[in-house]
């Protein structure tokens, strides 16, 4: 009787032992991501990417030493949400990043905007963020949620094709993408349809798109929802007769390894090639085949400037970034290489950047790669900017 | 037309791919009256072993071949070494034992290979087969429908032909009188597991290049198998082959006509996540409806 | 003797945390006693009444999403969402209930697993409150009496007010008639029908109780997370309160807030505390959590069927 109170008291106490106090002057940073599951590809490019980044300036951040503390969300938002707060509150992280998916970004950033710390995504950047809700504590590293299929609806249009189907999952950012595309094409939408989020077998709306018969079909299937959609798309034969067209982050290289050789001759839009002829870029994609052994995909490379961000603003303040409204400015700043050349952010803390058409080909090495073809939007930023009240 | 007939043999396909799961599932509930949850997780087992066998060996055939008795092993051995004690307990005890176990092999699974295997399709079968003029089909999915029609074949000729079938409908009829008839109960019982992890390696190994081999891929699907041996009767598999055909049906149906009919009235993000929801509720709903009438279910092998 | 020492721990639990700055472990501590709230309440079903209801999270769910709509749409009184919470999950109770008590054994637990399936599929196709990504709410529920739910330790004694409730009630229950009818039919229900017991009736009404009581808590855990999401819907979450109740201890009265403490404090322990032998085994032991999980829960099926509270207590399972 006596011992299951001793025995609960003890435990409480150990739960309870206060933690470590945290060393003022280490950078600490939490790191949120997809890392398991179809969905988790995307996850651990970005956190190779900015794993590099952080190794190549001798694990220090702005050259202070730093701690990245690495948690998977399993693609699910409560598990995100769950992480966010522990690093917010347990751990006491000085920024927070990495996740991929909007959807679990916009239930566990929220933990980051109330306790006034920074978060940067080198991903995620949904347009409810872009515009009305702009948040003066959110930076966006990589694109707007809605530019790659801005641009692809542009390339659509000037390639002149007739009809589109579509094909997005049903979530914020697909929802976004969809739109993205329909603002910039002007031919004539054959459908618009949501799949399931997480869905892997798509035989019936397949099906339906051989019924209807579009010139071209545009999906938005990251991860590997698009894996699938691509394989079982060749198998049913109608890659004869419709051109695919994709954002870029569909058809990168971690779709490309593993769907393979029926990928060629695939259009593309994106920010960011392995060929853009620029010194960080250069430097990026030889130091990450390096490390890892293989090609950087279009998330490494996210992953990797918002490391190098980071490390320009802590570098910025010299290390004092307990000046909230100084470390804020420094992020605007941007004072960094970043992979795609110059980088500027908008007043909402989305980037302005070039958008280019890229093709599936082969590398000199015969390696799949895609391969830039031509510049499709020059400094663009994004559709939501004006409704921002942010200066 | 060609619409509807491609719909129809996609539910076809899926419909069979569940009787794989449904037929050893209902089996072991039938005849050891335990309820098991970790049958998804041998299904997923069959998905690993198929993906590693066929890069080991280089061949799609041979892999799947060999990933088949791997897993009725794996699965036979478990069932000596921990589901025999559950036969004594009540259901909840299986419910959460087994549900332990789930948790246990996905992280064994994830251990071992990591969160996911690939496993590409055999270039041979991933392009389409004119099935009928301006019809093209996926031969892939043709051969899961030829594969699952064949071991529906197969299965009820072992339960109703042979002697050991005999024994199997015995014991899913009466238990006692099974054992009291002189029926080796042990060794059949591991005889019977081991068949329905070999079924859960089929249906895993087969669906494993069109869907993703991942942790946790067993969970969704074994709902719909116990929804499919809840309609079909428990012990029967005659009852799992129809409940399945249903199931897949329905669901298939579901997904694509039902977006059509509400994209109707509302606008297309509405209508595409009501049409999928309504046919997963339409599945239960279904299911409810048939207790209603039938609360054993449609055949049920029990007396 | 021993309640006085624990209220008196629950009670300065908040002090003790706040002079330490651990704030997270006090949000971590309510979520504890929520989640207690929510198997006590099937601990009432499975336990007393022997009924394995696989579909528990349903009302756990229903409570905290119309909590939640309640709050998107305006009310965002705790006095009106609150009670809105309890009486729809009483109500799904009731519904869900009738229907499935008509069964019994696997199909009983079957039908309670589709009807939660059910629900879950049907509020992710509900966009305008979120869908799959779930509803965020700006603040948590307004209490009124100048109390500041946004304050954890406020809320923190209100989850705690509610528990102590429950328990009482769930105490006082078991030892009245009411109760002990309950029992009778658990053991054997035969017997009790040809007693005369009004057996599907004392079924249903515990059900219901259990349903109400489980809407308070998804209404608590909405308000405390300011979150909510279909996931909570899911039969894995029914899953997860099944293997608190058993772990604390299935018909024992404190099995349900043991059995939250235990797995919640478990997996948190895992994450935390780098166990040295077990890192030089696998290095990266701590992502597979639920591996551990699964083993606890195993071995207590196995070895513990009454589980905590049963170790100890010298009372017989009654």
């Amino acid at each position: 009787m006596r011992r299951s109170i001793w025995v609960s008291l003890a435990a409480a106490c150990a739960i309870a032992a206060p933690a470590a106090a945290a060393a003022a002057d280490k950078i600490k940073v939490g790191f949120i991501s997809t890392l398991s599951g179809p969905a988790g590809a995307i996850g651990v490019e970005i956190r190779d990417g900015f794993n590099l980044a952080l190794k190549l300036a001798g694990g220090k951040i702005g050259g202070l030493p730093s701690e990245v503390l690495v948690g998977d969300d399993q693609f699910k938002p409560e598990v995100g949400r769950q992480l966010a707060e522990k690093y917010v509150k347990l751990d006491k992280v000085d920024f927070l990043t990495g996740i991929v998916y909007s959807n679990i970004m916009l239930a566990a950033a929220p933990l980051a905007f109330d306790a006034k710390m920074f978060y940067v995504s080198p991903n995620a950047a949904p347009s409810p963020l872009a515009g009305k809700q702009c948040n003066p504590w959110f930076f966006a590293v990589a694109w707007p949620n809605d530019a790659y299929h801005e641009a692809a609806g542009q390339y659509a249009t000037t390639k002149g094709l007739k009809s589109v189907y579509l094909i997005a999952p049903n979530y914020q950012a697909g929802k976004d993408s969809l739109e993205g595309f329909k603002r910039f094409y002007k031919g004539k939408i054959a459908a618009e349809v949501y799949t399931k989020l997480g869905q892997l077998d798509f035989a019936a709306e397949l099906a339906e798109v051989r019924a209807a018969k579009p010139e071209a079909l545009y999906i938005f299937l990251p991860g590997g929802m698009g894996i699938n959609f691509i394989k079982q798309f060749v198998a049913s034969g109608m890659s004869k007769d419709i051109t695919l067209i994709t954002p870029g982050f569909g058809s990168d290289q971690d779709v490309i390894r593993p769907v393979g050789e029926a990928m060629l001759g695939l259009f593309d839009t994106a920010h960011w090639a392995l060929d853009l002829d620029n010194p960080a870029n250069k430097k990026f994609v030889a130091e990450f085949e390096k490390e890892y052994k293989r090609l950087p995909s279009v998330f490494a490379s996210q992953g990797y400037d918002t490391e190098l961000l980071i490390d320009a603003a802590v570098r910025d303040v010299k290390g004092k970034i307990e000046d909230k409204d100084a470390l804020r400015k420094a992020l605007m700043a941007a004072k960094f290489q970043s992979t795609r050349g110059a980088f500027k952010f908008n007043r909402n803390h989305y980037p302005i950047q070039n958008y280019y058409l890229r093709v599936i080909g082969k590398d000199a090495q015969g390696r799949l790669v895609n391969k830039t073809m031509s510049t499709i939007f020059k400094d663009r930023g994004d559709a939501y900017v004006q409704d921002c009240p942010m200066k | 037309m060609v619409l509807v007939l491609e719909q129809a043999l996609n539910g076809l396909q899926f419909g069979l791919m569940l009787f794989l799961l449904a037929a050893g599932l209902t089996l072991v509930f039938g005849i050891m009256d335990m309820i098991n949850l970790a049958h998804g997780s041998l299904y997923m087992l069959g998905a690993f072993l198929a993906a590693t066998l066929v890069q080991a060996t280089g061949s799609f055939a041979l892999g799947i071949l060999l990933a088949i008795p791997a897993t009725a092993v794996l699965g036979m051995a478990l069932e000596v070494a921990l589901l025999r004690t559950l036969y004594a307990r009540d259901h909840l005890s299986q419910v959460l034992a087994t549900f332990a176990l789930i948790l246990i092999l996905n992280e064994a699974v994830r251990i071992v290979w990591g969160t996911d295997a690939p496993m590409p399709m055999p270039a041979a079968l991933s392009g389409p087969v004119e099935l009928l003029p301006g019809m093209p089909y996926p031969a892939y999915r043709l051969l899961i429908i030829a594969v699952g029609a064949a071991v529906a074949l197969l299965l009820w000729l072992v339960v109703a032909k042979t002697r050991v079938g005999m024994q199997v409908r015995a014991g899913a009829s009466n238990r006692e009188m099974a054992l009291a008839l002189g029926v080796n109960v042990p060794r059949l019982f591991t005889f019977v597991f081991g068949a329905g992890a070999a079924l859960c390696a089929v249906a895993g190994a087969l669906l494993a290049p069109l869907l993703a081999v991942q942790v946790g891929m067993g969970e969704n699907i074994l709902i719909l198998a116990f929804v499919v041996i809840v309609i079909g009767g428990i012990g029967s598999i005659r009852g799992a082959l129809v409940g399945s055909i249903l199931v897949g049906m329905v669901d298939t149906v579901g997904r694509t006509f039902l977006p059509h009919l509400f994209g109707l009235a509302l606008p297309p993000q509405f209508a595409s996540a009501a049409g999928p929801a309504i046919a997963s509720v339409m599945i239960y709903l279904v299911m409810a409806v048939i207790l209603y009438f039938k609360p054993q279910g449609l055949f049920p092998a029990r007396a | 003797m021993r309640i006085a020492f624990l209220i008196l721990f629950a009670v300065a639990l908040p002090i003790v945390l706040n002079s330490t700055d651990q704030a997270f472990y006090l949000s971590f501590a309510s979520r504890i006693l929520i989640y207690a709230l929510a198997a006590t309440s099937l601990n009432l079903v499975l336990g007393y009444g022997g009924m394995v209801s696989f579909g528990h999270a349903a009302f756990v769910g229903t409570g905290a999403y119309v909590a939640s709509i309640a709050y998107v749409e305006g009310l965002a009184s705790a006095w009106i969402g609150w009670p809105l919470a309890v009486a729809a999950a009483a109500l799904a109770a009731l519904v869900i209930g009738a229907l499935s008590l008509r069964t019994r054994g696997v199909y009983f637990i079957m039908i309670t697993l589709a009807f939660a399936q059910m629900m879950y599929y049907l509020v992710n196709s509900m966009k305008a409150y979120g869908g799959d990504e779930g509803l965020t709410l700006p603040a948590r529920a307004d209490i009124g009496f100048g109390l500041d739910l946004g304050d954890d330790v406020t809320f923190y004694y209100a989850a705690l007010c509610f528990l102590a409730l429950a328990i009482f009630s769930l105490h006082r229950l078991a030892n009245a008639r009411f109760g002990r009818a309950l029992l009778a039919i658990r053991e054997n229900e035969a017997r009790a029908e040809a007693i005369g017991y009004p057996v599907q009736r004392y079924k249903l009404v515990a059900f219901v109780i259990a349903g109400a009581a489980a809407g308070l808590a998804g209404a608590l855990l909405a308000s405390h997370g300011k979150y909510v999401n279909p996931n909570i819907l899911h039969w894995t979450q029914s899953g997860t309160l099944l293997v608190m109740v058993i772990l604390g201890g299935v018909g024992r009265l404190w099995g349900g807030v043991l059995g939250a403490a235990a797995l919640l404090g478990l997996e948190h322990l895992m994450a935390e505390h780098r166990i040295g032998w077990l890192a030089a085994l696998l290095p990266d032991y701590q992502q597979h959590a639920s591996l551990g999980v699964g083993l606890v829960l195993l071995a207590v099926v196995l070895f513990a069927p009454q589980g905590i509270a049963g170790l100890f207590s010298r009372q017989r399972h009654a």
